[in-house]
């Protein structure tokens, strides 16, 4: 996908380490006010094209350009680019306002433009009270918008965020990550942010790319990435709990898995694969009917109940199919229990069907 | 507050009723004072602080004392007339050769290498950390690993090669050259030091002081430099007890007894072999010369504490 007036725009980046390549021929190009996520597990090589866009790392091979200005061997301060870190990043022996007005001195801004900066910065992220405060006497999530103050007062097109919520606890993450959504909304700035957390990923994102090894397997709205993955990796790497895969042939329109042939009516094919190629069916627990919902179901089938975990919102139900533990997602007053047989319903249209070979989307 | 409060009086209340329900031990352990964990532990303790404290204790009351009194023999008793004498003549009246201003010329010769030596060596080898730590570069690693060898071989190879090497720069005998012997030597350790330190600090920080568009010098002295008291201070220790205690480079380097450092002063005073052996003024003079590293161990020895602590977790 080619995007036009691109914010940023990452061409043919390789990064090496000695003899590991950390980033491979990658390609990006990240839209006017786009939040784009960069997702995967630790050592997949995100954080690292972060501190490549930011001007922290020296690529390899390969072009960074930011509002059409080739930024390759740009100084970070030359970028136009904010940062945010994950340990905040604070420099302790500052107050606040020292923290906030630290680049701008450093760039030599008017002393009026800077108390502007500040002022309007710390109204936006309400920090006001905590200007003549140090770091030592914040609390995490004070500490988070101060260092997001510090990205804000710099004025600048792209906002780089490296996990910046991953210090927080649970609920502060939460209240944060919506503070971050609205923020996003109303200045509208490009954002590109790091994590490993598919939550924040979800919520936030315009856009995700699931990276992994230095390369991205899939760039997409959440919607597609959820609902259209297009490899096994993405399929497993998205959503908690995640699918329950099954081993098998497709055959027409017929899935065959073991003691079972599920009707492929109305699933989409990426491309109508040969009868008899071996695939792999992916099914999210979430897509399992039961109760009210089975009337529409393609395929049923009944199953024993192996163990129950209630969630409170939801109840997981684990029971045997087609030869592997299944994960079916019910809901939180659904009264079962272990040992109970239960009717379920699969329809192969909201599952991912993958080659098993190629493990590439069918 | 209050409400804890009523609860601690409520439970108290139940305490004696609790007491007679289950007779059983509770409340903390008692320990026994003098068992014998405890007594091998303060008895070692007892003749380890002896064994240092004693010779000190010696120093001092032999210094208070008059010749006579010391002729006497008991070189623990305290002194029956307590005298300032010996002090005074150590400071201003004892000979070296043909100088007799006592040991004042060699204090002054010593804080005059002291001061610019530890200035010197503690800048370079600050700088030296940072840019090992935050700024690698190619080849750093094997720069920073020769530095470390050079902090392993024996002085005593380099002593003549580096006598070659000040008269050729004409700096043979004078203090400056002795200055620039001491930051040499002086390198090694701090270098590592400060390496060690820096590295412990938080490498984001020094991300978002580049993202902040500050370069190699703005980020040292405005981010880097106002977190390391503590290993500043250690390595000024070092460098102060080391200079002042040095006696083998400035025996070496320096050419006329007038530019002594006060160390060698000192035993030019104390192994004099003309006359009396006047034990007092040798005692005090060696307590003055002492007294330099003294004062700044005392000064800063908790931030030593620390900042040996905080080079030494991490690697």
């Amino acid at each position: 996908m080619t995007i036009q007036n691109a914010s940023v725009s990452i061409k043919n980046l390789d990064l090496s380490f000695g003899a590991v390549k950390v980033l491979q021929n990658l390609n990006l190009d990240i839209g006017d006010g786009e939040f784009l996520v960069l997702l995967g597990s630790s050592g997949c090589g995100k954080s690292t094209l972060l501190n490549v866009i930011a001007g922290l790392l020296e690529p390899t091979d390969g072009q960074i350009w930011i509002k059409d200005k080739n930024v390759t061997w740009a100084e970070p301060s030359e970028r136009g680019i904010g940062m945010v870190f994950q340990s905040y990043a604070l420099y302790p022996q500052m107050t606040v306002e020292g923290n906030l007005t630290f680049g701008l001195k450093n760039a030599k801004v008017p002393k009026a433009e800077i108390a502007k900066r500040v002022a309007r910065a710390a109204e936006i992220l309400q920090i006001e009270p905590l200007l003549k405060r140090k770091p030592g006497a914040l609390s995490g999530g004070q500490r988070q918008r101060v260092a997001i103050g510090r990205a804000l007062v710099r004025d600048v097109e792209v906002f780089l965020f490296d996990e910046p919520l991953s210090n927080l606890d649970a609920k502060l993450r939460a209240d944060l990550r919506v503070e971050l959504k609205r923020l996003h909304n109303n200045l509208k700035n490009t954002m590109i942010y790091v994590t490993h957390d598919q939550v924040e990923a979800m919520t936030l994102a315009d856009r995700i790319a699931i990276m992994k090894g230095g390369k991205i397997m899939q760039l997409g709205t959440p919607a597609e990435i959820y609902g259209k993955p297009q490899n096994l990796y993405v399929a497993d790497f998205i959503g908690s709990p995640s699918m329950t895969f099954f081993d098998g042939t497709v055959d027409g329109n017929i899935m065959r898995i073991p003691g079972h042939d599920l009707p492929l009516g109305r699933y989409e094919f990426t491309s109508q694969p040969a009868p008899g190629t071996p695939a792999i069916i992916g099914i999210r627990p979430e897509h399992v009917m039961t109760g009210d919902n089975l009337r529409s179901a393609p395929y049923t089938t009944v199953v024993e109940i192996d163990l129950v975990e209630p969630m409170g919102s939801d109840t997981l139900v684990y029971c045997k199919f087609g030869g592997q533990t299944m994960r079916v997602r019910m809901d939180g007053q659904a009264q079962v229990a272990v040992g109970d047989r239960l009717t379920i319903g699969i329809d192969p249209a909201a599952a991912s069907l993958f080659d098993k070979t190629t493990e590439v989307r069918l | 507050m209050a409400d804890t409060g009523m609860l601690n009086a409520a439970a108290a209340v139940t305490q004696p009723l609790r007491g007679t329900l289950a007779a059983g031990p509770r409340g903390p352990k008692p320990k026994n004072k003098f068992s014998r964990s405890n007594i091998i532990i303060y008895g070692t303790l007892f003749v380890v602080a002896l064994y240092y404290a004693l010779p000190l204790y010696v120093m001092i009351v032999t210094s208070l004392k008059g010749l006579p009194e010391i002729r006497m023999g008991n070189i623990f008793a305290p002194p029956l007339e307590v005298t300032f004498q010996p002090w005074v003549k150590a400071w201003q009246e004892a000979c070296t050769g043909i100088n007799c201003d006592g040991l004042s010329r060699g204090f002054w010769n010593s804080v005059r290498i002291l001061i610019p030596s530890v200035i010197l060596s503690v800048a370079i080898a600050s700088v030296n950390g940072y840019a090992l730590s935050m700024w690698k570069f190619k080849g750093s690693e094997v720069f920073f690993t020769i530095l470390m060898i050079g902090a392993f071989i024996p002085y005593q190879v380099m002593l003549y090669p580096i006598v070659i090497l000040l008269r050729e720069a004409g700096l043979y005998g004078s203090l400056t050259g002795l200055v620039l012997v001491h930051v040499a030597f002086g390198m090694p350790i701090n270098t590592l030091l400060f390496r060690n330190y820096f590295a412990s600090i938080p490498e984001e920080l020094f991300k978002a002081a580049r993202v902040d568009g500050a370069g190699f010098w703005a980020i040292f002295f405005k981010i880097i430099l106002p977190m390391s008291l503590p290993i500043c201070v250690v390595a000024l220790i070092i460098q102060v007890t080391g200079i002042w205690n040095d006696f083998l480079f400035g025996v070496t380097y320096i050419s006329s007894p007038d530019r002594y450092p006060m160390t060698v002063q000192l035993n030019n005073i104390v192994n004099s072999v003309q006359g009396v052996k006047e034990y007092n003024v040798n005692m005090a003079a060696t307590l003055l010369t002492g007294l330099v590293p003294l004062v700044i161990y005392f000064a800063s020895g908790k931030l030593f504490v620390r900042g040996i602590a905080a080079g030494a977790v991490k690697g």
